[in-house]
């Protein structure tokens, strides 16, 4: 199963649907919405924290939330 | 006159919403705080047409509607209250073109609740390299609202944004989104209950007491209650809200909008590899931290040793200048050693607010806090709590409301806890008398200055302290709270003269005013307490004559040693007296003793008040420091100020919690007296233990 936290430095999904329970509204708020397309730009030292582009807005989050959203890679 | 109306300007973070607010104030404006809560309110007056005055507020910046800090939360709290004196005749949105999708969130909502609305889209200056074109009139008929194209950089666009603001009364009302879409049943069940309210303004209500449970609310009572749904099913509400939302926006902006990704020139993600870089990154980091230091070490000791001098001679003047008596004695003793000694702090002050106002303006602080986030994680921070441990250096204050926007509490709750310890310019003043006093003025390996060296020690010392300190609050506090992070990694921007120069002005003046007059009042007292004093103190002269007789010295010896034994029997001098036993085993005397009780109050007293208790009687033109240079110890005929005494006040300053307006912060900051009294007790016995070792193994 792919989540954000797989996605390699430049690589492209979409993000399919998920529960508000484990996403926080802010993340919604800034972006990241199932259905839009999210693309990792780069990565802090171990992976963590991953700096995204999710849509044309640049944001970045830890690792462990980026392991709970859902995409489907599309680019390799 | 013509009636003033009130204007809001409100948008997201990095929009450069305060520029626009500068630019439509000019400096007319202040900046005070919302009544009991300590978030930041900037107010000014924009001056329009013909003799119209429009009151500006510049409201806290929020990603949306649902509040999740108190800073968010200040935004919906005005917006749903009409009563507020303050509440908005028109809002005005700001948004930057480049994230115009995201930023057209907020307006939506803002829209929503009834307000007249006008759009301002900023950066317009940033359109051609990125290649965007906008159809603004497609999008004012989609909206249903007037837009301002501005650029504040430029200050283009800023008459027509003032145009739209004189004719707010025309805008259209009509909401983006019908509220009902989002649960069609839930939100006829509430226009139902409450049929006189706005059912959107009524979600809000509902929705804000999801988000943000510890609210006070007056208005619209009954609400609260009306809870039908659970509060998982109201935060799939809300999900669904921002979904709509967002359908809206991409629907207006797909007819609107087009970006020719092609033709797009991009510094961005060049800088990003470069200051983003999982070597370099961090090298760039620490150059930066060092060209800060470097400036408040270096750069700002010629300003304050022009401040020190002139305010020696400035209290010389005024005690030959003006006719003898108690109330000259009052101005050259109390009142300008005291002022001199916050005044010093100015150059400091001013130059740590530059240049955090730059690394926040460029876009760079977002950086930062991406690179330190995992380092930070592994002492229970979080990497946005690198920003209120830099800003800490100036002042705890700021920094410690700098933490609202860490989202988890437990490491929100440790940064405000350690920030204390890192060396804020109240101790500078301090260590740097301290450091010239017993630190020779040497060099190592010939480039570095001994003294210097000193200083960086005590600076790092203080990060140590602090990030030890959050390793173990980590491992023994036990709050469960649910980790999220997420930082915008905003453009990078060449910071606005204007806005830098207005952050730095304000800062240090809220600084000095704040500061000063605590100084003010405590020389004043001080100064009270040392001129008087009951029993021997007032035949003083008479005492001492007869002890010299038999071996007669000459007539300034004898008044040095009148004015030394007024001094010890003043109320300062008893007072002093029975708190020696406390601090004779770090090597203090009782004069010291009631400077370190006085720095409670606030750190930066210290020197103030030995200029005060020094020149009590002293009459010689002297710097402070080469007065206390002067001081012996009673008992062993040595320098007062020695190696040991000094490494152990060094400590104690370094560690000690002597700061009553932090301790306030802390309070309001964590809603209980708990954390500040802890903090308090904790520091305090640190700084007492590790300055009590210090002397007595250097003795």
């Amino acid at each position: 199963m792919a989540t954000i936290a797989s996605l390699k430095q430049g690589q492209r999904g979409i993000i399919k649907e998920f529960s508000v329970d484990i996403v926080p509204l802010k993340l919604l708020e800034m972006g990241c919405l199932p259905g839009n397309e999210v693309a990792l730009v780069q990565t802090a030292p171990f992976q963590d924290p991953m700096y995204l582009n999710v849509n044309g807005a640049h944001l970045a989050i830890r690792k462990e939330t980026a392991a709970q959203i859902e995409i489907e890679i599309i680019s390799q | 006159m013509a009636k003033q109306f009130n204007v809001a300007l409100i948008g997201n973070p990095n929009t450069g919403k305060t520029s626009v607010f500068n630019r439509l104030t000019g400096l007319n404006q202040q900046v005070g705080n919302y009544p009991g809560i300590t978030v930041e309110k900037k107010q000014g007056i924009c001056k329009l047409d013909r003799g119209v005055k429009a009151h500006v507020l510049d409201l806290p910046g929020t990603y949306s509607l649902n509040a999740s800090s108190l800073d968010e939360n200040v935004v919906i709290e005005l917006l749903l209250n009409k009563n507020d004196k303050d509440f908005p005749d028109v809002a005005v949105v700001v948004t930057d073109i480049e994230n115009l999708k995201r930023n057209l969130l907020l307006f939506t909502q803002i829209k929503d609740l009834g307000i007249p609305t006008i759009l301002v889209i900023n950066m317009a200056d940033r359109m051609k390299r990125k290649a965007i074109t906008l159809d603004i009139a497609a999008l004012e008929l989609r909206l249903e609202t007037k837009i301002a194209l501005i650029s504040s950089r430029e200050n283009r666009g800023f008459e027509a944004l003032k145009k739209r603001i004189t004719n707010y009364k025309s805008l259209s009302v009509a909401p983006c989104l019908n509220a009902s879409s989002i649960a069609p049943e839930y939100f006829d069940r509430l226009r139902k209950t409450f049929p006189n309210q706005d059912v959107y303004k009524l979600w809000l209500v509902i929705t804000q007491d999801v988000n943000f449970g510890k609210l006070d609310r007056n208005q619209l009572k009954g609400v609260a209650s009306f809870k039908t749904e659970s509060i998982s099913n109201l935060k799939r509400l809300q999900q669904k809200e921002t979904i709509k939302r967002y359908q809206f926006i991409n629907e207006v902006l797909k007819q609107t909008l087009l970006v020719d990704q092609a033709n797009a020139k991009d510094f961005r993600s060049v800088l990003d590899r470069v200051l983003m870089h999982k070597f370099w990154g961090y090298v760039i980091f620490l150059g930066v931290l060092l060209l800060i230091f470097q400036a408040i070490f270096d750069w700002s000791s010629y300003p304050m040793d022009f401040i020190d001098s002139t305010f020696a001679s400035l209290g010389e003047w005024a005690k030959n200048t003006l006719p003898a008596g108690d109330f000259t004695n009052l101005i050259a003793e109390g009142i300008i050693p005291g002022l001199g000694g916050i005044i010093i702090f100015i150059p400091q002050i001013a130059f740590l607010f530059f240049f955090i106002s730059v690394l926040e303006e460029s876009g760079y602080m977002s950086r930062v806090v991406f690179l330190m986030d995992r380092v930070m994680r592994r002492f229970g921070l979080s990497g946005k709590s690198v920003v209120p441990l830099i800003a800490g250096t100036a002042c705890a204050i700021p920094a410690i409301m700098a933490t609202r926007n860490i989202e988890n509490w437990k490491e929100r709750l440790i940064t405000i806890l350690v920030t204390p310890f890192t060396t804020c310019s109240a101790r500078l003043p301090v260590y740097l008398i301290i450091i010239a006093l017993v630190i020779p003025d040497q060099r190592v390996l010939g480039i570095f200055s001994l003294q210097a060296l000193t200083l960086m020690f005590m600076y790092l010392l203080g990060f140590g302290a602090a990030i030890i300190s959050a390793w173990m609050l980590d491992k023994v506090l036990k709050i469960r709270s649910k980790t999220f992070f997420v930082i915008e990694m905003p453009n990078y921007k060449l910071p606005l003269f204007k806005n830098v120069g207005i952050t730095v002005i304000e800062k240090t003046k809220s600084f000095v005013l704040g500061a000063g007059k605590i100084i003010l009042a405590i020389s004043i007292i001080l100064w009270v307490l040392a001129s008087y004093g009951p029993g021997d103190f007032n035949n003083a002269a008479a005492i001492i004559q007869q002890e010299n007789l038999e071996a007669p010295i000459s007539q300034t010896q004898l008044e040095t040693k009148i004015a030394a034994f007024k001094l010890e029997h003043s109320y300062i001098g008893h007072a002093g007296k029975l708190i020696e036993p406390a601090v004779r085993p770090l090597g203090y005397d009782w004069k010291i003793g009631i400077a370190l009780i006085s720095s409670f109050a606030a750190r930066e007293v210290f020197v103030g008040t030995l200029a005060t208790i020094y020149s009590v009687g002293n009459d010689d033109v002297e710097t402070i420091k080469n007065r206390m240079a002067a001081e012996t110890n009673v008992k062993t005929g040595k320098p007062l100020f020695n190696f040991a005494s000094g490494v152990s006040l060094l400590l104690f300053y370094a560690f000690a919690m002597q700061c009553m307006s932090t301790l306030a912060v802390v309070k309001r900051e964590t809603n209980s007296w708990k954390w500040p009294m802890w903090q308090l007790i904790i520091m305090t016995a640190i700084a007492y233990i590790t300055a009590l070792g210090a002397y007595q193994w250097f003795k």
